[in-house]
């Protein structure tokens, strides 16, 4: 660990498909309740090192509709979950990569995110009504996928997200709140899907998202924050979707990345010579695939999908 | 472990096999199929009490054994959102004390403060109690926020709680304490330019706006190397550039700082900017810029913004694309 060079891919595949065993890992205690985005993370990288085929598809689409409530349209986090946006969209990006939407009552899933949106165009993340830009773009980017994007009042959903922009060009969980790279990654996002980029100003926004370079490379979240391998994907697929990705050092961010990984026994961690996890390995290989890495197939930076995946979607026939 | 609110004088934690109460509940076990995708293993006693939670979730029971089952659950893992909203249907069902409930989820998010099921559930408690629960809101807030002076989780929730419930007669001066305590907490700053813009009791950022720019040049003064002042000067006059190029303490505080330290990244970016709006530089700023450029014959003597953008490329090689194109940007 914390050798510069390559990316050690088969071990990172290895480690995803083995997972933890261990009977008291704290990991395997808290990640319980969201093993569909665990899945989501663990897969897409699989995809993006092009391994996907090293599990079993029918295994994992039968599972997923496990997740699934067909009163609500919606799906939880894990088999006996209530039902949530957040692993709804893991869900549906799941069965992209398989390209198994066909097991979707489309309509159903569409009505149930739909349902969530609010009056004054913002959503929540289920029904005891937690609000957060995050699920702005988490409806957008799902109803996309699902090709239902009409069902909502797009307008209203747009005014909302752009009352969450501040000062500095950034976006907040909710107006006022400070600029965040994630919550910007969800508003730049939700806003590129919909076709609303111009209610940015890139070059202030990109000005600031480049200036989460720290000096090891590494990218930040926010001001005077340390580096983590998880801005990785959120700042920099921000700035390609504002066309100003070039503003940033490439090669100083790969190998920060590069040195977060445990080359023995796989997995990325947030900073080098921490404890790996499948969700910075995820965000560590997706960062990568946005810097056209040698071996990581290309990501869409707004829907957070191998490229492959989303062409077939918006490429081939309308379902 | 706790069981807070159920039963008072229990000081051991009883595995709920072993409850009398719970003695005719048959656990339900985890439905995870014979191949998971990401196999999670788990721990027994975490295992034997999701295993009675299923049991009185599928059962649908709202009674105060669950309630407690749902603490116990919580307390292993208070990530697990299905618990809470459990939680909430049965606190409603029995129309349970919230005041006492705040007491519990408090406790919890002191250990847990960057969880959002605890936030929300705050909120959702908030919200039902209403205007009177303000003040022990940003009593609480306050308290986290001095173990993690920038927790985004405690910054949402206290702008919420200002906006829907009150509260804003001290924040002015909180922000102030916390720029006392560190001078770099980005939060704050944000939470400054709240409250100066929405605060019903102070006069709104035109009015608040010269205070503003005298706290923000001092911030800077005693340390420019800070990004967080220098985005909220620039911010104080949002969408108003002629204003800011005409007020003097901006270009005087660039002009302070670059005498002391010529490198500082962020003074001649705010210089730049000026400079670019049509700012007509004194003698004594001409005379520090040419300086600078003086001292490295590799920068090329051109008008002001073109030099100090080639400045910039230098101090900033981590940015040496963006100055580059901001180049591109000044007329000639």
């Amino acid at each position: 660990m914390g050798e510069q060079g390559e990316l050690a891919a088969e071990q990172h595949v290895r480690y995803i498909v083995t997972a933890e065993k261990k009977k008291d890992s704290f990991e395997s205690l808290v990640m319980e309740h969201l093993r569909a985005s665990g899945a989501y993370w663990g897969l897409t990288t699989l995809d993006l090192l092009h391994k996907l085929h090293a599990v079993d598809s029918a295994e994992v689409v039968d599972w997923i509709m496990s997740c699934y409530h067909p009163e609500s349209g919606g799906f939880g986090g894990n088999v006996g979950h209530d039902p949530h946006v957040l692993y709804t969209l893991s869900a549906v990006q799941v069965l992209c990569l398989f390209d198994r939407l066909d097991v979707l009552d489309v309509d159903k899933v569409a009505d149930y995110v739909t349902g969530l949106q609010n009056e004054d165009g913002s959503f929540s993340g289920d029904i005891w009504g937690e609000v957060d830009t995050r699920f702005s773009y988490i409806s957008i980017c799902t109803l996309s996928l699902l090709h239902r994007l009409h069902k909502i009042n797009v307008d209203k959903a747009v005014e909302y997200i752009v009352s969450c922009k501040n000062l500095d060009g950034g976006f907040g969980a909710m107006p006022g709140g400070e600029s965040h790279a994630g919550q910007i990654f969800c508003c730049v996002g939700a806003l590129a899907i919909t076709g609303s980029l111009h209610h940015i100003d890139r070059d202030l926004l990109g000005w600031w998202l480049c200036e989460r370079q720290c000096r090891d490379g590494g990218l930040n979240g926010r001001p005077e924050k340390l580096a983590d391998v998880c801005y990785s994907w959120w700042v920099l697929s921000s700035l390609i979707m504002i066309d100003r990705v070039h503003w940033i050092d490439k090669e100083k961010l790969a190998k920060f990345i590069l040195n977060c990984q445990d080359k023995e026994n796989g997995g990325i961690s947030d900073r080098p010579d921490n404890a790996v996890d499948i969700y910075h390995t995820y965000f560590g290989v997706a960062g990568l695939s946005l810097m056209e890495y040698p071996g990581v197939k290309p990501m869409d930076p707004a829907y957070a999908l191998p490229l492959d995946v989303v062409n077939r979607i918006f490429l081939s026939k309308q379902q | 472990m706790s069981s807070p609110d159920e039963e008072e004088g229990v000081d051991e934690w009883v595995p709920p096999s072993r409850r009398p109460e719970l003695a005719d509940v048959a656990p339900l076990p985890q439905g995870d199929g014979p191949c998971p995708v990401v196999a999670i293993a788990y721990r027994d006693d975490f295992r034997e009490v999701m295993d009675y939670f299923r049991a009185l979730y599928a059962a649908g029971e709202r009674s105060p054994r669950a309630l407690r089952i749902t603490a116990d659950a919580i307390d292993f893992n208070p990530g697990n959102y299905t618990v809470w909203h459990f939680r909430r249907v049965i606190l409603e069902a029995l129309d349970a004390d919230l005041i006492q409930e705040m007491n519990f989820v408090d406790q919890i998010a002191e250990c847990n403060a960057k969880n959002y099921q605890v936030w929300h559930h705050k909120r959702w408690l908030a919200e039902k109690l209403g205007p009177d629960v303000a003040n022990s809101e940003h009593e609480f807030t306050r308290k986290i926020l001095y173990d993690d002076a920038k927790n985004y989780h405690a910054w949402s929730h206290r702008q919420w709680v200002l906006q829907a419930l009150g509260g804003w007669e001290s924040e002015l001066q909180y922000c102030n304490q916390l720029l006392e305590e560190d001078v770099f907490n980005n939060s704050a700053w944000n939470q400054r330019y709240l409250v100066v813009t929405r605060s019903p009791i102070l006069g709104g950022l035109v009015t608040m706006r010269d205070s503003e720019v005298d706290y923000t040049v001092e911030a800077i003064i005693a340390n420019p190397q800070n990004e967080s002042p220098w985005r909220y000067l620039r911010g104080l006059y949002k969408g108003d550039n002629t204003l800011l190029v005409a007020d003097d303490r901006i270009s005087d505080v660039c002009l302070k700082v670059l005498n002391n330290d010529w490198r500082c990244i962020f003074a001649l970016g705010l210089l730049l900017e000026l400079l670019r709006m049509g700012l007509q530089p004194s003698d004594e700023l001409r005379g520090t810029i040419e300086a600078i450029n003086n001292s490295d014959p590799e920068i090329e003597h051109t008008d002001l913004a073109t030099a100090v953008c080639s400045i910039l490329q230098k101090c900033d090689p981590l940015r040496i694309n963006y100055w580059s194109w901001y180049r591109t940007t000044l007329s000639s």
